[in-house]
């Protein structure tokens, strides 16, 4: 290995004291740059604070607390009459439809890759799961605006309508008529988009179960199945909570896949078919042409998202940690 | 047989199913979306694209050259500031500050950035450059990027760092190499691969990314290098495209949304197998 010139020559019995000296100083400089380096996460952190307080204060000051209730949303009104409401239900209907289909999926994908696969199809079967995290959200947008929304609306969603037809409760929930844009069609692709998250999480949490557990349970005859339920989810169960949650935190605040498919309607409905809008949704149509009030309350908007998912995702984290000290141990 | 056993026996076969199920449910979708964009895409992609600039409205002639070069001179200035500052940040996290208070606090704050919605960066640096700015610039959407690529950098370097064995260190500290150089020669060194790895990762994820360009950079129809204007770039392009109704602007957009996944899942799957190398000696 070549050991660097400047290195012999400056530990030269000559100069040894103007050496040492240019060592600490190295040591002192790249020590405060990989300091300061990692003091300015901080300072993001406290920089989109500070700049999302400071662009929703007028809106604040405007419609106080009254803004999260109020469901009308009409900026060209004078004075603009803004009301969070709408988009923080279709936030949470969204993101609540999407865990729905991806928590169970997405776990079946994780005992499938641990304990059911053979050895030669993991890795591909592993990193086809893994690319599709990889897919910019713009291209989940256009697929499911141009396929995924006109085949839901001539097939699944005409076949639920139908079957819920008079259901007291669900036959609003499924309510029609069918539609290219609607809030089911963005959970299904929000859903395609966390899958990634919980899968890999969870065989991160499977691999940390002791093979001797498993190999007792198998040993004293339990099937597959009942070693997965009565072993390795019960070991990994705060694993697996944090990466649902992780995979929460994602699914709240992603933005262009939902904005091409939900329709950027800000009326509240019953039916799950029915356009709706999110708040990142609402930020990304609307922000570039507002101004005054109206870019403000989009700013609002955008603190309670961050507030929102800094939680959900601070639990993820908090979960994952108590897990990791547990594997430590 | 006994009945409780056929019955656990059935009840594993449909579980064993669904799982099987599932993992086909995930295949399938990826591959859905490969084959839509191969389809739509490919029928637009020829030299065109590479060497004109994005058409005006109704135009049936253009191809997409200025916001290809936009989108790489962006995703260029954002990994050049963004990879530094997270690569530096997890020097310290994992070789100075390894039992430091400061450290779990910051480890725990970027975990939190690294999942942050890309939206949110956006208006963040709207409020923090484009505003006192006064304009969309290209330099406001670099730095957007460059918000988002610190994090991925910063956790992946400071795992590769605790990978590389302490006698290592100890080694170089003990033939008398100041901390610095231990750092940069031992550690780096020994981490090449896996460092290289956080950098095409975070490239990858910044390279698709449109949220964060909609009100920073914007986007534009013509040819311009200069960094404190607006300044043309593939998603947001793309996103434009789409939704228009012209059919000329569509192709391109299918074309353009086929050549940036193609050059995402490359990176990544260049980071995987870069990343892969290094575990399996």
């Amino acid at each position: 290995m070549a050991v660097e010139s400047n290195v012999i020559d400056a530990a030269g019995p000559y100069d040894r004291a103007k050496a040492l000296s240019a060592f600490k100083l190295g040591d002192l400089t790249f020590y405060w740059i990989t300091r300061l380096s990692a003091i300015s996460v901080l300072l993001i952190l406290g920089g989109i604070i500070i700049s999302l307080i400071v662009g929703a204060f007028p809106a604040m000051k405007e419609y106080g607390i009254s803004f999260l209730w109020t469901q009308r949303w009409a900026p060209s009104a004078d004075p603009p009459v803004l009301g969070a409401l709408g988009p923080m239900y279709g936030t949470l209907v969204t993101s609540f439809i999407a865990m729905l289909i991806a928590i169970p999926v997405g776990l079946g994908i994780a005992i499938f890759l641990t304990e059911l696969c053979p050895q030669w199809l993991r890795r591909p079967i592993g990193m086809a799961v893994e690319l599709l995290a990889g897919i910019p959200s713009i291209i989940y947008g256009m697929w499911g605006f141009f396929v995924l929304g006109p085949f839901l609306a001539n097939t699944f969603q005409p076949f639920m309508i139908k079957i819920f037809d008079g259901v007291p409760v669900l036959g609003a929930i499924f309510a029609g008529p069918p539609s290219y844009l609607s809030l089911f069609n963005a959970a299904l692709i929000l859903a395609i988009m966390v899958l990634p998250f919980i899968t890999s999480i969870s065989v991160d949490v499977f691999k940390t179960v002791p093979p001797v557990l498993k190999e007792a349970a198998y040993g004293v005859g339990c099937t597959t199945w009942e070693v997965v339920r009565s072993v390795v989810i019960p070991y990994t169960r705060v694993g697996i909570i944090g990466g649902v949650m992780l995979a929460l935190g994602r699914a709240l605040g992603e933005t262009m896949a939902v904005t091409f498919i939900i329709g950027n309607s800000f009326r509240i409905s019953s039916s799950i078919f029915a356009p709706g809008t999110t708040i990142s949704a609402a930020i990304a149509s609307e922000f570039a042409e507002s101004d005054g009030l109206h870019q403000s309350g989009l700013i609002l908007l955008g603190l309670l998202l961050f507030v929102l998912t800094f939680f959900v995702l601070a639990a993820a984290r908090l979960m994952l940690l108590r897990l990791e000290k547990k594997a430590g141990k | 047989m006994n009945p409780i056993y056929v019955r656990r026996r059935r009840k594993d076969i449909i579980v064993r199913g669904l799982c099987i199920g599932a993992a086909a449910f995930g295949v399938t979708w990826l591959a859905l979306i490969l084959m839509t964009l191969l389809y739509n895409g490919l029928a637009g992609l020829n030299l065109e694209i590479f060497v004109a600039d994005t058409p005006p409205p109704g135009s049936t002639e253009g191809g997409l050259r200025n916001a290809i070069v936009g989108s790489i001179i962006m995703t260029v200035i954002g990994v050049g500031i963004g990879a530094p500052l997270g690569l530096f940040a997890g020097t310290y996290l994992a070789e100075y500050g390894r039992n430091d208070r400061l450290t779990s606090v910051i480890r725990f704050i970027n975990d939190i950035l690294l999942s942050a919605p890309s939206i949110i960066i956006g208006l963040f640096i709207y409020g923090a450059v484009v505003v006192p700015m006064r304009g969309f610039s290209a330099i406001a959407g670099a730095l957007a990027l460059a918000v988002i690529v610190i994090p991925v950098v910063l956790r992946t370097t400071e795992d590769m760092l605790l990978l590389v064995p302490n006698a290592l260190r100890e080694a170089a500290s003990a033939l008398g190499l100041p901390r610095s150089l231990v750092i940069k020669r031992i550690a780096y060194r020994a981490a090449r691969s896996g460092l290289i790895t956080g950098v095409l990762l975070a490239t990858a994820r910044v390279a698709g990314e449109t949220a964060p360009l909609l009100f920073t950079a914007l986007s534009n129809q013509f040819f311009s290098l200069g960094l404190n204007k607006t300044m043309a770039n593939l998603p947001v392009t793309i996103n434009n495209f789409v939704q228009s109704p012209y059919a000329y602007w569509k192709q391109l957009a299918w074309s353009g949304a086929l050549l940036i996944t193609i050059t995402v899942l490359a990176l990544n799957i260049g980071a995987r197998i870069l990343g892969a190398e290094r575990t399996a000696k």
